[in-house]
């Protein structure tokens, strides 16, 4: 059974239609992660699934019920915000308690699930402090708590990591997967960090502009992406989209650094309603430097010559801007193995890990 | 080290600069210095008066350091000076005052409290228009407003009562308190009553248990702006009470301008200073919160 079902939900402000038609659903115990760029309609689409904003069009069921205008109270679900909005007057253990307080949770039991979610949480020793003593891992943590005393059918999660420096956020963000893993509980994500999206969910909405652009598995969405908003997003460093041209039913040419033709055979034949321009996307870990050996192992490798402009180590990998034709491509390359600037390097292409679209409607051939 | 070896060599640059910055603040102190014996300079002249004798006063003039010393003209003034036939000093004034200033600060500044909550958290369709034809208030003068408090009054049946002018200070004072409470409440972030709203609580229990916790400041400052605007209000007191229903600030008119006794300059210096003690003890008490409610916004 699916524990929230979003069906054809629209929202718009006025005249103006911020979203457009949302279709989504989670699995019971699923983790699903909203993710997008800024102000493409992720934070309203949670509000919506909460109760916070009203439905223009559409419907949400939560469970088995139709919850389009029952209160956010009434709705059994626990949020996480951006901002945490833990209630600046109270103690943590009052922040945590509010809720069911509010309910009438008889005193004992209250003590009870906060002494739960407090060891849970490990924030045992904070309790009695007010949200202005915390730093924001701990205020993030409380947060959490707060969602959690209350068992809820859905959790919420309003981009909760934003906030923190970077390496607290990796940490949370372990932790969340940790604790999701323990709890099972059905979650809705929204984050704008890619990253984010991809380590923790089960199933990923990539939206732009107010619509669902593709919702799958993590896996799915990085190797075949459906477009090219889709493939561009997700990934960093992003996607190289190289135009090409058709040569034939199974290879493409595309244009060098000297001007001339290269020509790559496809690891699939395309349909033949294909046009005759295309464009090939192809991640920065599939560009390798070749070998006969590597053509051995990957026999779907394709070569081509390119200029090295820019190399940049990072440590644990090298990146490298290659320059084809008027377009400049990235690499990403064994330290070890990593071309020097100024070098021109044959490039092994993985073509079956490469990916073709229209460049007129952006989508996947 | 070498810096302050070096600063501490003669360096003519920044002992000009000193000197500059000295001359500065002279001239700075000195201008305040002045502006401030201007301003107190009357305060001072009623209390001196309300501490000479009558006959010293006479003689002496009005403008003179105290060569007498004696509290009889505050007690006179409190408690037995004769106006216009009854001989009850200001006492019954400065009660009818309290008992209209506080609970007029008390109610006037809830109600702007809940009017600022709902106009900040709980908008609706013209709730913005609302909040500015409230404001038109804030520039209303009083006077305007006397007719048909007239009318209302006379039809309520409170004319010359504590209770009619409790009724109009309330209402004229909505604007201000609805004002500042609309603007600090503006500060909370909304997420904040999303979250409670999650949390199962309602318009009030949301309004007492996360929105007046983080008011104390502005409270602080709509309750001092109330105290002491309604305290000094004058008009409607003389236009709406006579008598034994005055307000201090009314019956001191009354003191100063009965014409058929000598003038009895002590008494009235002290009738003064007794109707402005509450509003001084406000400001002294009152005045830094008054700064930081103003200028601090709900949460640090
Ligand atoms: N109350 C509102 N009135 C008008 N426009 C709004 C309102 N709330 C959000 N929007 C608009 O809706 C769009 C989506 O906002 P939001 O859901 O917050 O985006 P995201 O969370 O993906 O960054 C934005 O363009 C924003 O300006
Ligand atoms: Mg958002």
């Amino acid at each position: 059974m699916s524990a929230l079902m979003i069906r054809d939900l629209h929202k718009s402000y006025g005249g103006l239609e911020i979203l457009a038609g949302i279709n989504l659903e989670a699995r019971t115990g699923e983790f699903i992660a909203l993710v997008g760029p800024s102000g493409c309609g992720k934070s309203t689409l949670l509000a919506m699934i909460a109760g916070l904003e009203t439905v223009t069009s559409g419907e949400i069921w939560i469970g088995d019920r139709l919850v389009n205008s029952v209160q956010p109270k009434d709705r059994d679900i626990a949020m996480v915000f951006q901002s945490y909005a833990l209630y600046p007057t109270m103690t943590v253990r009052q922040n945590i308690t509010f809720g069911m307080e509010s309910r009438g949770v008889p005193k004992a039991e209250q003590a009870e699930a906060v002494k739960r979610v407090a060891a849970l949480l490990q924030i045992e020793q904070l309790l009695k402090r007010k949200p202005g003593q915390l730093s924001g891992g701990q205020r993030q943590r409380v947060a959490m708590g707060r969602a959690l005393v209350r068992d809820p059918k859905l959790f919420l999660f309003d981009e909760p990591l934003s906030n923190l420096d970077a390496k607290l956020r990796v940490d949370m963000r372990t932790e969340i997967k940790k604790l999701h893993h323990r709890v099972g509980k059905t979650t809705v994500y929204v984050t704008h960090d890619q990253v984010e999206a991809m380590t923790l969910a089960s199933r990923i909405a990539v939206m732009n502009q107010g619509s669902v652009q593709q919702f799958d598995t993590p896996k799915r969405i990085y190797d075949r992406p459906t477009n090219m908003f889709v493939a561009g997003f997700m990934g960093s460093p992003a996607m190289n989209f190289i135009p090409a041209r058709l040569t034939g039913s199974t290879s493409i040419a595309v244009r060098a650094a000297d001007g001339s033709d290269a020509t790559l055979a496809l690891a699939a034949p395309l349909p033949a309603s294909a046009p005759k321009d295309v464009v090939l996307g192809v991640r920065p870990e599939h560009i390798y430097r070749f070998t006969t050996d590597l053509k051995s192992r990957k026999p779907a490798v394709e070569s081509m010559q390119a200029p090295v402009e820019l190399v940049e180590p990072t440590g644990a990998e090298t990146l490298a801007v290659l320059r084809l034709g008027d377009l400049e491509i990235t690499g990403r390359f064994e330290p070890d193995d990593a071309p020097v600037m100024g070098e021109t390097i044959t490039l092994g292409i993985d073509m079956s890990r490469a990916c073709l679209f229209d460049p007129t409607t952006r989508a996947l051939l | 080290m070498a810096d302050i070896a070096l600063n501490a060599r003669h360096d003519p640059e920044a002992a000009a600069a000193t000197r500059r910055y000295f001359w500065n603040r002279f001239f700075v102190y000195a201008v305040l210095t002045l502006f401030a014996v201007i301003y107190l300079a009357p305060l001072l002249v009623v209390v001196f008066n309300s501490l000479r004798e009558q006959s010293e006063i006479a003689r002496n003039g009005l403008i003179s350091l105290p060569r007498s010393f004696r509290l009889d003209a505050w007690a006179q003034a409190w408690g037995t000076y004769c106006v216009s036939g009854t001989c009850e000093g200001m006492k019954r004034n400065f009660f009818n005052s309290l008992w209209m200033t506080i609970p007029a600060t008390v109610i006037s500044t809830l109600l702007g409290a809940m009017n600022g909550y709902v106009l900040s958290k709980w908008r609706f369709k013209g709730s913005e228009t609302l909040f500015n034809l409230m404001l038109l208030g804030v520039f209303m003068p009083g006077q305007i407003s006397l007719m048909p408090w007239a009318f209302l009054l006379g039809k309520l049946g409170l004319t010359n009562s504590t209770y009619g002018l409790v009724l109009i200070h309330v209402v004229q004072g909505i604007s201000f308190t609805t004002l500042f409470c609309r603007n600090f409440y503006v500060s909370i972030p909304d997420d904040l009553i999303k979250a409670a709203r999650i949390d199962g609580a309602g318009f009030w229990r949301i309004f007492r248990k996360i929105i007046l916790p983080l008011s104390p400041p502005i409270l602080i400052v709509t309750v001092i702006w109330q105290f002491t605007g309604i305290w000094n209000e004058y008009l409607f007191g003389v236009v709406f009470t006579s008598g034994q229903q005055q307000p201090i600030t009314a019956a001191l008119v009354a003191l100063t301008a009965g014409g058929t006794t000598a003038r009895a300059y002590d008494v009235m210096s002290a009738a003064v200073l007794i109707g402005a003690l509450p509003p001084l003890l406000i400001y002294l008490f009152g005045g830094k919160y008054f700064v930081r409610g103003l200028t601090q916004g709900a949460i640090k």
